[in-house]
C-alpha cells in the first residue's frame, strides 16, 4: 500500500518537473517530439533507479561508517558519471537497436539534475509517505525514484504533445521560442496543482 | 584606460549578452525553484557566483595540463569540490538559508551555467579574464533570480524583500510552481526587448 502512495505522490502530487522543479533543462530541451519525449524517459528511468540503489548503499555503508558525509556530492555525481558511461557500453553491446533509440540523450542524463537530486533527496530529506515521518529504507527509495523518472516523462510527454499543437498556432513574434514554452509549462503546472489534496 | 574599457565588456558580455538566464536559457532549475523571494533569489544567485568565479578562475589556470579526453570529468570533480567547500562554509556561517535553499545548493554541480562558462570561455582564455567572465555571468545570474523573486514576491505575497506592503493576501499562484514559469516568460521577452538595441551595437 505504501508504494501505492509513493507511486502517486511521486508522479502527480509532487511532479518533480512541474511542482519540484529538478530536470527542466531536458524538460524545454528535448520536448518537442512525443517520440523522443519517451526515449528520453525510459533512459531516465533507467539510470535513475540504478543510481539511487548504488548511492543509497554507498551513503550507508560506506560514507556514514567512514564519516565522511561531506563527500556526498562528490561522489555522488562521479558515480552517476561512471554509471552512464557504463550503461553506455553495456547497451552498445547487448541491443545496439536499443542504443540508436536512446544514444544521443544518455550522455545528457549526467548532466540531468532530477538523477543527482533524487539521488541527494532520499538520504537527506525525511518524507511522509503513510503518516510519520521517516528516512526511505532501500526498496522504497527505489520506488520513489522510479515513480519521479515516471512523473518526469508524464510531464515531459504532455508538454511534448503541446508544443507539436503549438508550432500550428500563431504565437506574438516576442513570445516565439522558450517564452511560450514556459507560459505553457505554466499552465501545465496549474493544472497538477489540482492533484495537491490528493495524498497527505 | 582602454584596457579598463576592455576588462569591463568582458563582464558586460558576461552580464548581458551571455546573461544565463534571459538569453542562454540555462540553469533554469534553481532560477524557477529558489526565487519564492527576492532573498532567496539573491543569496542562490551570490552562492551560485562564488562556484563560478573561483571554478573559471581554477579551470583557465589547470586547462593546459588536462588531457583533453578527461576534461569534463575533471572539470566536474574541481566544481564538485568547490560545491563541497560551499556547502560546508553555508552550514557553519548560514545555517537557516542553507536548509531555505535546502537540495539546490549540492545541485549547483549540475548546473550548466557553470560547466558552459568552463567549456566555452575558461579552458581558452587567460586566468584574470575568465575570472571576470565568472564575475560578469555571476553577476546576471544573480540579478535575473533577485528580479524574478521580487517579482513573484509582489504579487504573490504583497511584500518587498520581506517587506510586507499591503495587509491583505496576495495571488498565491505566484509563490507557487505556475507563478515562476510565468513571471520568467514575461521577464525574458522584457529583458530581450530592452537589451536588443545594446547587442544589435
Amino acid at each position: 500500500m505504501e508504494y501505492v502512495i509513493i507511486l502517486i505522490s511521486a508522479i502527480f502530487v509532487n511532479n518533480i518537473v512541474l511542482s519540484q522543479f529538478l530536470g527542466i533543462c531536458p524538460f524545454l530541451g528535448v520536448s518537442n517530439r512525443v517520440n523522443t519525449a519517451l526515449g528520453m524517459t525510459g533512459a531516465v528511468t533507467f539510470v535513475m533507479a540504478l543510481s539511487t540503489l548504488v548511492t543509497y548503499l554507498l551513503q550507508y555503508y560506506v560514507l556514514v561508517p567512514l564519516h565522511m558525509e561531506f563527500m556526498q556530492t562528490v561522489v555522488f555525481i562521479l558515480v552517476i558519471a561512471a554509471l552512464v558511461q557504463m550503461i553506455e557500453i553495456i547497451i552498445k553491446k547487448i541491443s545496439p537497436s536499443l542504443y540508436q533509440a536512446l544514444g544521443i540523450y544518455l550522455p545528457l542524463i549526467t548532466t540531468n539534475c532530477c538523477v543527482l537530486g533524487v539521488a541527494i533527496l532520499v538520504v537527506t530529506k525525511e518524507f511522509t509517505f503513510g503518516g510519520t515521518a521517516h528516512f526511505l529504507n532501500l526498496g522504497e527509495s527505489v520506488v520513489y525514484a522510479v515513480a519521479s523518472a515516471l512523473g518526469f516523462g508524464l510531464a515531459l510527454t504532455i508538454f511534448a504533445g503541446i508544443r507539436e499543437q503549438l508550432e500550428l498556432s500563431d504565437v506574438p513574434k516576442a513570445f516565439r521560442g522558450v517564452p511560450i514554452a514556459l507560459v505553457t509549462a505554466g499552465i501545465l503546472s496549474l493544472a497538477f496543482i489540482g492533484f495537491s489534496g490528493l495524498v497527505k | 584606460m582602454d584596457r579598463f574599457n576592455n576588462k569591463l565588456g568582458i563582464v558586460r558580455r558576461g552580464m548581458i549578452n551571455n546573461n544565463p538566464t534571459f538569453m542562454l536559457i540555462l540553469g533554469m532549475c534553481p532560477t524557477l525553484g529558489t526565487t519564492t523571494s527576492a532573498i532567496n533569489g539573491l543569496c542562490m544567485g551570490l552562492a551560485t557566483m562564488f562556484v563560478l568565479i573561483l571554478s573559471n578562475t581554477i579551470i583557465s589556470a589547470v586547462a593546459k595540463f588536462i588531457p583533453d579526453k578527461v576534461r569534463i570529468p575533471c572539470y566536474i570533480v574541481i566544481i564538485a569540490s568547490l560545491v563541497s567547500v560551499l556547502q560546508l562554509l553555508m552550514q557553519v556561517y548560514v545555517p537557516a538559508l542553507y536548509k531555505t535553499l535546502g537540495i539546490y545548493i549540492p545541485l549547483i554541480v549540475v548546473n550548466c551555467i557553470i560547466l558552459g562558462r568552463a567549456e566555452a570561455y575558461a579552458k581558452s582564455h587567460s586566468v584574470g579574464d575568465s575570472a571576470l567572465d565568472g564575475l560578469g555571468v555571476g553577476l546576471g545570474f544573480t540579478l535575473a533570480l533577485t528580479v524574478l523573486g521580487m517579482v513573484r514576491e509582489l504579487l504573490g505575497n504583497l511584500s518587498f524583500f520581506g517587506l510586507k506592503l499591503a495587509h491583505a493576501d496576495g495571488m498565491l499562484a505566484f509563490v507557487l510552481a505556475p507563478g515562476a514559469f510565468l513571471v520568467l516568460a514575461y521577464l525574458i521577452v522584457i529583458f530581450r526587448k530592452l537589451t536588443a538595441k545594446i547587442i544589435n551595437k
